[in-house]
Order: C-alpha cells, then sequence, then structure tokens
C-alpha cells in the first residue's frame, strides 16, 4: 500500500500530469511501474511492438534512428519532465526508432495496453490522457517541420565512399 | 445542417466516428473554397480554424528569409491542412496555400474546443483522431529530417 | 577483391575478367549523377542482363566499381548504366566522354523477380538514385502492361531539383493505366507536386494487398521504413522485395565479411526477399 501510495504522487508530480483529476490519476497508477536504465540500455527498439509510454523522471533519453554506416543519428534528446513513446497510439504499435539511455535514467513506464483498455471503456479517461499529448505531439511537429526548412537551406551532404 | 453532417461523416479523419459526436461537431462546421494561389492561412494569424479538405492539394510553407518559401508538405483530400490550433497560444507558424482549386470543410476550433471541453466523450473520440494524425504526422516529419537521400543511408 | 592490373581480352566464362566496352552516349542527370550507354567495343554481342543486376566498371588506371544498371534488358545493342560520383573511381566513371573505353565485368546478382509479377498488381517503391535499377523493371511492365493488375510507381526524392530521369517520369505519368506519385522532402514555391514523407503514400496504394508485389530500391533506411510500411497495409513480407547494396562491390561472394547469417548479401543479392532479410535489415552491420 505504501508502495503504491508513492508511485502516485511520484506520477502526480510529474508535469505531464500536472492538474489530472484524482479520479483519473488513480486509474493509471494501476498501469504505472517504476524503470531504470543505465547510460547506453535500449528503452525499445525499432520494430518491436510499442506496449508503453515512458515519463521521464532523471536523465537524458536520445532517440535514434540507426544506420547502415556510422553511428545513430538522434532525431531527439528528452529530459527530465519530458515523455516519449507514442506508437503505443495508433496501429500498428510498432517502435519506430530507437530509444536509449544517454545516461543513468530514472523513468515511469506506463503500460499502453492496460491504459487502452482502460480508455476503451473510461472516455473521459481516453479525454484526460489525450489531451495531455496532443499538445506535446503538436509542438513536436512544429519543431520537427522547422528543421526540415532549415535542412532545406542547405546544401545537400555527399557522403565519401571508398567508391 | 444535414449536408454538413454527411460530409463531415465522410472525411477520412472521421469516418466511424458515432452519429451523434458527428452532429455535435458539425455545428462548429462551414464549407469553403479556396482558388488555385489563394493562401487558407498565414504565418502570424490565430490558428482558429480547422481545415478537413475535401478537394485540392494545399502547400504548407514557411518563410525564409532572403530565399523564399520553403514547403514542407502537401495535404491533398481526406487530410487535414494545419494542427497549430491544437497548440496553445493557437497562433499559425506557417503558411497554407492552395495549389490547385481547393475545397474544405471548415470547423470553428474554438467551437470544437467549448465543445469537447463540457463533453469529454465527444472530447476523448475527437483528440484520438487528431492524436492519431499527429502521430503520423512527427513520423513522416522525422523521416523528411534524417535527409536519406542525400546522405545515402 | 583482386587488383586488376591490364584489360584482359573477353572471356565468357570467367567473371573475373572484364571486357572492354565503350562509352556510345552521356547523359548528364542531376547532383553529378550520369547515365552512360555503353556499346560493344570488340566485335562481340555485349552481355544480356536482367533488371536489378549490376555490373563491375573499371576505369584505366583508376579502380573500379559496381554499377547498377538503368536500360531496357529488352534492347540488347548497349548496355544503359546511371552512377553518382562520390568517391574517387565514380567520379571516374562520371567524367567518360563519348568513344572512351573502359572495362566490364559481366552482370552479377540476383534479378527482380519478373516473372512473379504476372497477373498480380505491382508496386515499384524507389528513392533518390535508387530509380536506376528499378527503371529496368518499369521498361518491363511498361511494355507489357497487359499482363500484371493494377500498377503503382512511388519515387521519393531531397528536393525536385533531385528527381532523376525526371523527363521520363512525366511522361509516363500521362499514362492512363499506372498510378504515379512523386513525393520531396522539401520544395520551392514553384513545385506542383506532392511534400512529405514517401511512406505516407503508402496507406493510399490502389491495389490490391493480397494479390500484390512490392519491389523497393534506395538507400537502405528508406527500404527499411518502407518495407514496414508495405507490410502493414496487408502486402505479406514473402511479396516484398528490397534491393541491399552493402558491400555489393566484392561481386562474386569470395570474401566473407559480407557473409550474415547465411546470407551472402553480394552474392544472394543485391535482390532479396523482404521475410528473408526484415531481421538482418535492423542490424547495424552485415
Amino acid at each position: 500500500m505504501v508502495h503504491i501510495v508513492g508511485l502516485e504522487d511520484t506520477l502526480g508530480s510529474h508535469p505531464f500530469a500536472e492538474g489530472m483529476d484524482p479520479d483519473a490519476l488513480r486509474t493509471i497508477v494501476g498501469c504505472c511501474a517504476n524503470a531504470v536504465y543505465h547510460p547506453g540500455d535500449y528503452i525499445f527498439r525499432e520494430g518491436e511492438a510499442a506496449d508503453n509510454f515512458y515519463l521521464i523522471r532523471h536523465g537524458l533519453v536520445a532517440l535514434e534512428i540507426h544506420v547502415p554506416q556510422g553511428p545513430p543519428i538522434v532525431v531527439e534528446t528528452l529530459e527530465a519532465g519530458d515523455i516519449f513513446g507514442w506508437s503505443w497510439l495508433i496501429p500498428p504499435y510498432r517502435w519506430t526508432s530507437d530509444a536509449r539511455a544517454s545516461e543513468q535514467v530514472r523513468l515511469l513506464k506506463l503500460d499502453g495496453a492496460c491504459l487502452r483498455g482502460k480508455m476503451e471503456s473510461d472516455r473521459s479517461l481516453g479525454y484526460e490522457i489525450y489531451k495531455r499529448f496532443v499538445p506535446i505531439m503538436a509542438r513536436r511537429l512544429a519543431s520537427t517541420r522547422m528543421r526540415i526548412v532549415e535542412l532545406a537551406t542547405e546544401p545537400a551532404v555527399t557522403p565519401r565512399h571508398k567508391g | 445542417m444535414e449536408g454538413l453532417e454527411r460530409i463531415l461523416g465522410e472525411h477520412r479523419l472521421f469516418v466511424g466516428l458515432p452519429q451523434p459526436f458527428v452532429a455535435l461537431a458539425a455545428g462548429c462546421a462551414r464549407n469553403v473554397a479556396f482558388n488555385a494561389g489563394d493562401y487558407l492561412f498565414r504565418s502570424g494569424d490565430p490558428a482558429d480554424w480547422i481545415y478537413l479538405v475535401r478537394h485540392g492539394h494545399v502547400a504548407l510553407e514557411a518563410a525564409v528569409p532572403g530565399r523564399g518559401a520553403v514547403m514542407f508538405e502537401t495535404v491533398s483530400e481526406g487530410d487535414v491542412a494545419g494542427l497549430t490550433w491544437l497548440l496553445p497560444p493557437y497562433r499559425w507558424d506557417h503558411d497554407a496555400r492552395a495549389i490547385e482549386p481547393t475545397r474544405a470543410l471548415a470547423l470553428d476550433a474554438t467551437c470544437l474546443r467549448n465543445k469537447w471541453e463540457t463533453d469529454h466523450d465527444l472530447g476523448c473520440e475527437v483528440l484520438k483522431r487528431f492524436l492519431g494524425l499527429l502521430v503520423q504526422k512527427v513520423n513522416a516529419a522525422r523521416f523528411q529530417v534524417l535527409d536519406i537521400y542525400a546522405r545515402h543511408y | 577483391m583482386p587488383a586488376i592490373t591490364e584489360p584482359l581480352a573477353p572471356a565468357e566464362g570467367d567473371p573475373m575478367l572484364p571486357r572492354i566496352v565503350r562509352v556510345g552516349k552521356r547523359a548528364r542527370d542531376h547532383n553529378g549523377t550520369v547515365t552512360l550507354t555503353l556499346e560493344s567495343a570488340d566485335e562481340m554481342p555485349l552481355p544480356t542482363f536482367r533488371p536489378g543486376q549490376f555490373t563491375m566498371l573499371y576505369v584505366f588506371g583508376v579502380g573500379e566499381i559496381p554499377v547498377s544498371i538503368s536500360g531496357d534488358a529488352a534492347d540488347e545493342t548497349c548496355l544503359v548504366q546511371t552512377v553518382r560520383a562520390v568517391g574517387a573511381v565514380s567520379q571516374a566513371v562520371t567524367e567518360l566522354q563519348p568513344g572512351d573505353t573502359l572495362g566490364l565485368r559481366r552482370p552479377f546478382g540476383t534479378a527482380w523477380p519478373l516473372e512473379d509479377l504476372n497477373g498480380r498488381d505491382v508496386v515499384i517503391v524507389a528513392g533518390g538514385l535508387g530509380l536506376a535499377p528499378l527503371r529496368s523493371v518499369i521498361y518491363h511492365v511498361l511494355a507489357n502492361r497487359a499482363r500484371f493488375g493494377n500498377v503503382a510507381l512511388l519515387y521519393g526524392a531531397r528536393n525536385p531539383a533531385d528527381i532523376l530521369f525526371r523527363s521520363q517520369l512525366e511522361m509516363w505519368r500521362k499514362r492512363l493505366d499506372v498510378q504515379l506519385d512523386v513525393m520531396v522532402d522539401h520544395a520551392d514555391s514553384s513545385w506542383h507536386g506532392r511534400v512529405g514523407a514517401v511512406t505516407l503514400l503508402l496507406p493510399r496504394l490502389a491495389v490490391d494487398a493480397a494479390r500484390a508485389t512490392a519491389l523497393v530500391c534506395g538507400p537502405e533506411v528508406m527500404m527499411r521504413f518502407v518495407a514496414a510500411g508495405l507490410s502493414d497495409t496487408g502486402i505479406p513480407d514473402s511479396s516484398i522485395w528490397v534491393s541491399l547494396e552493402r558491400n555489393m562491390e566484392c561481386a562474386i561472394g569470395l570474401c566473407g565479411h559480407c557473409q550474415v547469417e547465411g546470407l551472402f548479401v553480394c552474392k544472394d543479392g543485391p535482390v532479396l526477399r523482404y521475410d528473408r532479410v526484415r531481421r538482418l535489415m535492423g542490424v547495424k552491420e552485415l
């Protein structure tokens, strides 16, 4: 019981849950667990089933795309207070990038299948969660688009091969 | 009114949405048409309309000083032109220009927000759809940012 | 790879020996990409090829590289190859002029499964320079259009200026019996086509997934996302083909370093079935 209360406090103090309806918060805690990753650990990998999403409590997480030659491309870095993992929201529920701990990372891991089940029977819970995801995703979309625009104004980079 | 409901319910984004919600959302809708070259909205304007494209082709672009505009996405039938109305302070950060004659259903964003704030069931259903669209578009923008074709990954 | 110190007489049986060919025509495309029309320089017929294969081109005094064949397999009078300057040898190949001679080692590698396409819907997805080895398939499909169901051709490029074979794409686009879509990552305001990720086009393909075969060629990350996206539309992994060109230069699989999980990408490839390589494509190094 003490453990559950602790988790509820931890979840409630994360910016993602700020101002969340107490009933919704209590329901979500039932789908929630703590997780710790060490520097270099993969939290998930591209192509795997996307069953969770994550709230960062401490540490830095890199979303990466691996390429055949050379180091992975970091598409985004996220830190304490951020959330990541949205492939659990829409079919085919599969990760579209790798997520890796850049340093020691403490996370709250939310079970997407558990949440999806609860949201189907409780639309107001769905509303609470979707309404938090929407501006976060809209901001990511806006910033990624600005990077496309920047890229368009740079000359193309041509890699040099041995051939 | 019935016409708007039917059109809204047939748009790819709202297909399968329960009829009472379609009826609610249709209360915020009106038909709009643009000629080629017309702007649906411009950067800096309040983002107060949601454009569900029915026919045509719309360019989303951002002005770059000294270089004209850079087009980062085009939107056609069944898609939504502009999603910044989901992000406070609800102000467009890019332009939307009709490349071809374009017909759209315009939803009053404030009207829709007010409805889902008082009716969370509606909110859940509608936000879920826009969230799905956002995920799809973020994934696509990520792909574009990788600059795959130039770098030969 | 054995060093080739001097040009040798053509030897039909020995894949290690080059024969001499001459540049008939040279066409410059965008961005350092050149398409060469090669003709026989020794009275012997040119080697035939199957779409998807590549040759080893040898520039005297510079070196040898694998180059995609981008021409029509039905035309046996010439061999059309497309190359982009990314290094010393490819740079030298792109600088060859009509009349120049070079060494050519016969077509290598697996081909696109053209026989399997008969009676099926055909999806061709190309990215960047990946259109070159698929152009040979497009020639075949358009010349024998009645053999296939619906045909969809999707092409992704960095920007409008980088579109390969642009005038041909524009010509094909006028056909009523082919769905052709071009998607660029970004454009200026003069572009009237589509902008976005090529993967966005996949859910809108006008094909019957259960009876479609898909051929995908482009940068490997693009193929990874496109093949996974095609799989999501319901096309079985065993009906999706990709062209993996990592380590293609070893050409006949003599080297050990390109063997992964029992596959020689260079010998069993470049064209491989997605169900055999799906897991492999998630691996960082082959």
